[in-house]
Formats: C-alpha cells, structure tokens, sequence
C-alpha cells in the first residue's frame, strides 16, 4: 500500500506545532500502525531528517504507552490501542491523519508524546489499598464471591492509556477514575478506606485541570479496555456516598 | 581444545547463605542480619532503579520501612514496566488444591527444571517466599481468578504436575505490578519515594569499591543527573532484546546491568537464554517484536502438524489419523506441558524436518478444538479471552475456529548479574533483584516463576539484606564534586556525544537487526562450535562499523528516541559477545543452552555434570576473566531430566 500520513510535528512545549505530510511505501496489511510508523522515521532517518517521536513500549496492548488520535479517534478506527491497529484497517491510497492526545492534562511534550503524569498523580491521592509488607493475612482468610471479584478485575484492566481524555470533549478522566475507585471499593480490602479514597481521588483529578463529566459516552467508545460506562455512575454514588 | 579468548580466573563462591539445614537458612539469614534502627533509616538514601514487579516491590518495601527511595523508570510512568505484559500466571506452594504440593516439591520442581544448575539455597528460599507473595497480593486487591465459593483458583504450567499457578485471566503481570505500583504510589504521596519516570541509567558511580550513586539522563530535557546513595538496587530487567526480536517490550534492555559489569559486578551465565514455545510466528521483514501466546494454553490446547512433510491442507482437512500430536506421543506423562526449553526444540525439530505449517514451513497448531468441544466455547473465553482476541488481531483468524499458528521466540534471560544470597553482587551495596539477576532459576526457567521471584526478591529479600549491608557499614558524605562522580558523568556524557557526532548512513535498528539475526542463528535454540566462533568474529566486526557509520539524528538536550536505542544497542553490541564467549565455552547442553555436539541419542539435552556443574561468573576486562561457581546438590541429586 502507499499512503499518505499527515502528523502533527511539535519540537517541545515552546513550539506551536503544525500537520506534515509524508507519503509512505511499502505498507503491508500485516504491519502494525506502530511498524508503518517505524517505516516512516527509517525513511527519515536515512534522509537526514528528524524522525517522529510517539510513545510505545510493549506493542501489545498492556503498558498503555502508546496512544495518538487517528483520523480524529483515540487509538484509530477499531477500538484497541495503537499498537494493536494493524494496516489492514486502511486502504491502498488512504490519507491518515496522527496527532497527539489532545486535553488540557495532558500536555504534549514532543510530536505525538504527550506527558500523562496527571493519572499517576490521581492514583497517588488515593489508588491503592493499605497492605505493608509482610502484614498480610492468609490469602484464603477473606473469601471474595466471584462476581465482585470479576467486577474488581474489569475494572482492574485499565491501561492508564488516557484515551478516555482524549476522546471526551471536557477532558475528563472520569472513566479513568472511576475504574480505578470501583475496582477497589468493591473488595472487601479495600473497603477500610473506601470514602477517603474516593474523596482524595476526586479532588486530584480537578486539581490535574481534568473536565467535569457530561455524560456524552465518548471515553467509553475509545476505551481500548471496555471499561464499563457503569463505572462513572458508580464513582458518583461513591463520592455522594462519602459527602455525606 | 577451547581457544577462546579468556582468562580463568579464582572461583567464588557463596558465602552469605548460614551453615544450617536447607529449610532454616533463611531464618537464620533473617535473625543474623543487621537491623537498622528505624530512626535512622530516613538518613539513608537507596536508589532502586527499575519499577517493574522487583524494583516497584523493593521500592515500596524500602520506603515503609523508612529508608529515603530514589527510583527511576524510563517509561513515562511506573506503571508500564515490562512485567506488565506477563500473562499466565504466578506459581506459589500453597496447596489449596491439596494436590500434594509444598514447598519442597516447589523447590525440587525448580531445580530439576533449571537443569541443575541453579543454587539451591536460593531456590529454597523462593519457595519458601512463595506462598506470602500471594497473601501479600490479595492483601492489596490484585483481582486473581476466583471459584464460586470465593476462593482462589489455580492452574497448570508447564513441567510440573500439580496446580499451583495462581492467575488473573491472562493478564496476571498487569494485575500483580498495578499491586505493587499503588503501594509504591503510596509511598510517592507520602514523600518516601522521589519518584522520577522517564529517566535512564546511564552509569554506576563505584567509590573506593562500593557503589555509591548512577548517573542518568532525563529523557524528556536531556539533561544528564547525579543520584548518591548508600546503596543500588538494579530492577531492570532482562536482556532478550539483544535478539532485536523477542516478546519483550520495545524498551527493554541491557545497559543498566552492562554498565554496572565494566564497573566491577560480575556477570553469571550470559548464554543461558529462554525461549519459548508458544508465540505467534512472524509475518514479515517488518517485524518489530513478537508476541507471546501464554504457556497457560497448554492447559487446554494441543500442539501437533500433519504427519506427512509439505502437508498445504488447511487444518480442518487433516483427520485426526493424519495429525501427529508429538509431544503427546514423545511425552506421554507430560504431554503438551513439557518445560518451554524442550516444548521449543521440538518444534523446531518438526519444522526443520519439514512438517511445519503456514508461511515458510515455520509453525506448529496449537488446536483448541477438543477442548471446545469437550468443555464449551464459554469456558474456554473465560479463560483465555483476551489472548484469543489478541491472536486474532494480530493474525486476522479467528482461533476459535482454526488452530493458532505457534513458534518458538526468545522470551527470557536467566544469565544476568551474579549475585550471593543476599542478592548483592561483586560490588558491595550494589543489589540486583528480578529478571537482572541470574539467581534462581539455573539453565530454564519454569512458566509462572519470574513474577514470583521478582515479587520475592523485592518485597521480601531485598528489604532484609539491605538492612544487613547498610546496618554493618560507615557512609562518608559524597559531594556532587568528587572526582568520581564528575569522571563517571563526564564519561556518560561523552558516550552521548559520540554516539551524536558519527553522522554515519546506517540506522541503529539496521544494526539492531542484524546483531539480533546473528545471535539468533548461532546463539539461540541450538548452538555448535562452528557456528559460535562465526558469530564470535562477526561481533566485534558489527560493533566497530556501528561506531563507524550508525547515525543518530537530533541533538542530546531534547526528547530524542534515536539516541536512546543507540546507547542501549551499543551495549547489546557488546554483550553478545560475552554471550558468545560463554556459550563456546560451556561444552555441555542444559536447559535452553543446547550444544548441538552434546545430545543423547534422542535428541534431548545432555549435560556434563562432572565438568559444569557450576555458574560460569565473568569479569570484565580486555579479555574477559571466567571464575566459576561450583554447585552442590545435597537435596536433589543430578539426573537426567525425565518428562517421557
Ligand atoms: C510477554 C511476556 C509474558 C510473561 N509471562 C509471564 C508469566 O505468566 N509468569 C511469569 O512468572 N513470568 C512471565 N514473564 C516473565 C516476567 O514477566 C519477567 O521476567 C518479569 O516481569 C521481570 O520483572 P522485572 O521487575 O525484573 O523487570 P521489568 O518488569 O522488565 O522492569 C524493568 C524496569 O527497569 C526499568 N529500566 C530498565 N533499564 C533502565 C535504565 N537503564 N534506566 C532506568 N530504568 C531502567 C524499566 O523502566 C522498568 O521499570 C513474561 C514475560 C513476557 C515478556
Ligand atoms: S479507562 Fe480505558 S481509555 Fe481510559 S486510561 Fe483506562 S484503558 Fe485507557
Ligand atoms: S505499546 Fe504498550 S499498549 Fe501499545
């Protein structure tokens, strides 16, 4: 395949940044977005130019490194992460645009890299279950029925891709949030703090300049992970319940 | 016969492992450790680089228990270490299942698994660890699998016979290092851990023989950093990346360790590397990593290829008669779940004698089809849904209908970083933890074992030994102006502008990818003297016209992902060489180092028990220097490894 890829070039923060356009060859269907990407800075490279720089690490789908908007879609076309997206969704021809996660959190820190340290920080305030090492009782002390067990790991599964605050049009990170809040308000370990965690989480996440929710779904349909919408709900009732 | 260029040097040895019985050491190791008045512990400062499920554990561990962390990651955020990517499982002797495991079978499983040639002090230990690894997990909300009645499930892995690997549908390294990064995230809140993401170790800095500080590079500004401390803690993984594919990620390598050998810490095993069985086969020259398929699918799925050569039916077509499920019929009392080094050389040998399937005769089926069958799809998605799905993204076909394509791929690294029980290495208060290290798991690492080592080594072992070390020593103030310090950032910083100023025509992946083609045709699956040596005098030859002619675009202060790979695969550059070297020398096949001149008559490894049975430590130099580690076996004897 030959395409044409328009890609958002931006030296640093002191930069305005503007769309270049690169014509790209020898594109397979078998080639991961991320390879065709590779193709195109081997091109660069070897023509003294300066390649573009995009986060990616594991190129499949777990770290969350990777992430840019395609054809105006977190994570492209199909709803997986960037590193998943193979050719074959394109076709022989095709113009792509690549720009990096746009949001007021998330500030880019060269072409398509984009510093998503505001999501490490909401789970500093509040993330995570109290268990010193070596304090822990028998693993088998706390049975935990198997539906709240899986309902903790669905929500478990996020990436921290932030693809959810990309694709929202506030900029929220609600879902983010949310999953993080329910994967450990509903097991019994987590249980001990389960209003500090929600109160301190909230307020991280407006610190970090994160939009309120709308409701408008957005983050769901690019959330590489099916997180559940239900979440969101969830984390409300939580916060209600903890304002209380 | 060995004309190698290499010195031998002194043995060594072990020598904090306490003189007791095999089951007490580690109580004792605990009860003669020096303590360190917790007071005073926040006036010492331990930079643990690394955040994977080893260092981001260590962390956490270090700074409850007061001490002052500085940790590095080069990933934008700790949580997107490697051992995020694990899927199967993490073994733990529990015995939930009552299916007769313990902690001693646990042990015995690891040893004879590794081919006898690990430590069985060390191995003991592990599984001794293993079981409060998981009350520690599920203490913090890792969501394992789970039965009806609540408790936790287990599984099958590969070279053991009962179950005891515990899971989180097949994303267990994510759910496991989420664990450990929210109790390091905790500790970030609370201002014990400075916390500094996308930042890349660049050196060690050694005064008067003990490892002091690193220097490292901000990879967003470019600026190069000096970090001092009382004691190094390297998490940083393991090597399979010199390979340029494996199932590592994209990011994962050597330098930290490598940079840590020319400073003075020995290397123990280089040449022993994994690969494993089950990854999906490459599609073409384009090929940036591959991707594992979890040994997990082993549980359920069956490896076999057509009996005749050159067979072009596609799977369905081929009768059950016509199938040749080889490692159920090599293997009967372990079937498909032989340990990986052997699962892979079979494989190999079927595709090398012609009966491999799809693109280039290079793969083997991994068929679901009974168990579908005999079980139910919805069973079968429970278990293993997201790896089908991944499957099917990558290759376009549906594994629920036709048999995944499977071949082997380098995945792990046992060589790393000697270290003795107390997991420092040749340089005092440099401690090597995790996949960097060469401890555990001898000449082939069992499935499910590295996260329970990593989470072993970080949260319970290390936190102890570094007390011992801090506990029995003096720490004289080192300024930022020591002459060492400035000469180990002036040399990092030279490095980088060399490596800038080159202005050559080839790209660092060109090389990448041929070192890796390299090592894979003489230093991966099966190896011989001939084809060693080749690789021995291409090396060096690769490295100089790399220093020659590679170019490296962009200029130091600034985010510039090019130099990055470039100052990683300079290192690989020179590590293979070192695995090359350690690989001639090692006249024996064990584990997944199979001499093609050592094999019994049926193919399988045949080690030399009389004359290696030792941990091959190098020490850098012009030539490097061979110590050896003898081992001893009181517990298990040596035997010919059976799975038939
Ligand atoms: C696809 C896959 C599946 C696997 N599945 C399993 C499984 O099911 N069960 C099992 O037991 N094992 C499994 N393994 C093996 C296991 O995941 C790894 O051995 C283990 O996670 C390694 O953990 P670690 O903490 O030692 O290193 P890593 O997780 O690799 O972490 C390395 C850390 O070091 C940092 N780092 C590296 N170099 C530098 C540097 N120079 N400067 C600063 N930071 C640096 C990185 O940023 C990272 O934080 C799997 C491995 C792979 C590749
Ligand atoms: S909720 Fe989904 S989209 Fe948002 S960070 Fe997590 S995985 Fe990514
Ligand atoms: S590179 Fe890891 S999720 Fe895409």
């Amino acid at each position: 395949m030959k395409l044409t890829v328009r890609i958002w070039r931006q030296s640093g923060s002191g930069d305005r940044g503007r769309m270049v356009s690169y014509a790209v060859q020898d594109i397979r269907p078998e080639m991961s977005f991320l390879e065709m990407l590779d193709v195109l800075n081997q091109d660069l490279i070897t023509n003294g130019e300066d390649p573009v720089a995009f986060d990616h690490d594991c190129r499949e789908g777990i770290c969350g490194a990777c992430g840019v908007v395609i054809n105006g879609r977190a994570h492209g076309p199909e709803q997986t992460t960037t590193c998943q997206l193979h050719m074959r969704a394109f076709r022989d021809g095709d113009v792509i645009d690549v720009e990096p996660w746009r949001a007021t959190g998330f500030p880019v820190v060269k072409d398509l890299v984009v510093d998503r340290s505001a999501l490490d920080r909401i789970v500093q305030a509040g993330g995570y279950i109290t268990a010193p090492t070596g304090s822990a009782p028998e693993a088998h002390a706390i049975p935990v029925p198997k539906h709240d067990a899986e309902l903790a790991f669905d929500n478990a599964t996020c990436i921290g891709c932030g693809a959810c605050v990309a694709a929202c049009p506030n900029g929220s990170a609600m879902l983010f949030t949310s999953a993080k809040v329910t994967h450990l308000n509903v097991l019994p370990q987590g249980r001990p703090e389960r209003e500090q965690r929600v109160l301190d989480m909230v307020a991280a996440m407006d610190d970090e300049g994160f939009g309120g929710c709308t409701n408008t779904g957005e983050c769901v349909k690019s959330c590489p992970k099916e997180l559940p919408f239900a979440s969101i709900a969830r984390l409300n009732r939580e916060f209600l319940r903890a304002s209380r | 016969m060995s004309v190698v260029q290499h010195h031998v040097g002194r043995p060594v040895s072990d020598t904090k492992a306490p003189d007791v019985a095999l089951e007490r050491r580690w109580d004792e190791r605990r009860f003669t450790a020096k303590l360190v008045n917790p007071a005073n512990r926040r006036r010492h400062r331990v930079i643990v680089v690394g955040t994977g499920l080893a260092g981001a554990s260590a962390g956490a561990t270090l700074a409850e228990q007061g001490y002052h962390v500085v940790q590095l990651c080069f990933q934008d955020s700790p949580r997107r270490a490697h051992s995020v990517a694990a899927q199967g499982g993490i073994n733990a002797a529990k015995n939930y299942r009552n299916d007769g495991d313990s902690v001693h079978r646990l042990f015995y499983d690891t040893v004879k698994g590794g081919d006898f040639r690990s430590r069985e002090s060390n191995v003991y230990r592990l599984a001794e660890i293993s079981t409060q690894i998981i009350d520690q997990a599920v203490a913090q909300g890792v969501p394992f699998a789970r039965e009806y009645g609540g408790l936790l499930d287990t599984r099958s892995f590969g070279g053991v016979q009962v179950q005891r690997t515990f899971y989180a549908r097949g994303q267990t390294g994510q759910q496991l290092l989420l664990g450990a990064y929210q109790a390091l995230s905790r500790q970030i809140d609370a201002g014990r851990v400075e916390m500094h993401a996308r930042t890349e170790m660049l050196d060690l800095i050694v005064v008067d023989g003990r490892a002091r500080g690193i220097i490292a590079r901000n990879l967003v500004t470019g600026q190069i950093t000096t970090h001092v401390a009382d004691a190094v803690v390297l998490a940083t993984g393991g090597y399979g990346n010199v390979f340029y594919l494996s199932t590592n990620a994209k990011g994962s390598n050597a330098s930290a360790i490598w940079r840590a050998h020319r400073r003075g810490a020995y290397f123990a095993n280089p040449c022993f590397t994994q690969i494993h069985p089950t990854c999906i086969p490459r599609s073409g020259v384009h090929q940036s990593k591959l991707t594992l398929m979890s040994e997990s699918l082993r549980n359920d799925g069956r490896i076999w290829v057509p009996k005749v050569q050159g067979d072009t039916r596609s799977p369905d077509q081929i009768p059950m008669d016509e199938r040749d499920y080889y490692l159920e019929r090599m293997y009967p009392s372990f079937g498909n779940l032989v340990p990986r080094d052997i699962a892979s050389r079979a494989a190999k040998n079927q595709c090398d004698a012609g009966f491999g399937v799809g693109p280039g005769g290079l793969g083997v089926y991994l068929d679901f089809g009974d168990a579908i069958q005999e079980l139910g799809r919805p069973a079968i998605e429970a278990r293993y849904g997201n790896l089908f799905d991944m499957y099917q993204r990558i290759t376009a076909e549906d594994p629920y209908q036709v048999p995944m394509r499977i071949y082997p791929a380098i995945h792990y690294t046992m060589g790393g970083l000697w270290v003795d029980y107390d997991l420092q290495s040749t340089v005092p208060g440099l401690f090597v933890i995790g996949e960097a290290n060469f401890s555990d798991h001898g000449a082939n690492r069992l499935g499910a074992s590295a996260l329970m080592q990593g989470l072993a080594d970080g949260y319970f072992v290390v936190p102890t030994t570094i007390n011992d070390y801090i506990g029995s020593n003096t720490f004289d103030a080192v300024p930022a102006a020591h002459p060492t310090v400035q000469q180990t950032q002036r040399d990092g910083q030279a490095r980088l502008e060399r490596l800038l100023s080159i202005g050559g025509t080839r790209t660092v992946d060109s090389f990448h990818r041929e070192l890796g083609l390299l090592l894979w045709d003489h230093c991966g699956m099966s190896r011989n003297e001939s084809g060693l040596r080749e690789a021995l005098e291409r090396v060096p030859e690769l490295r100089a016209d790399f220093w020659h002619s590679v170019r490296v675009p962009g200029e130091g202060a600034e985010l510039n992902q090019e130099l990055e790979k470039a100052n990683r695969v300079a290192d690989f550059l020179e590590l293979a060489e070192l695995m090359l070297v350690d690989a001639l020398v090692r006249e024996e096949s064990c584990g997944g180092h199979f001499r093609e001149e050592h094999q019994t008559a049926a193919g399988e490894a045949l080690r030399d028990d009389a004359r290696f049975s030792h941990v091959a430590v190098w020490e850098h130099g012009d030539r490097p220097v061979l110590h050896r580690e003898e081992l001893t076996f009181d517990h298990v004897r040596p035997t010919q490894r059976s799975y038939t």
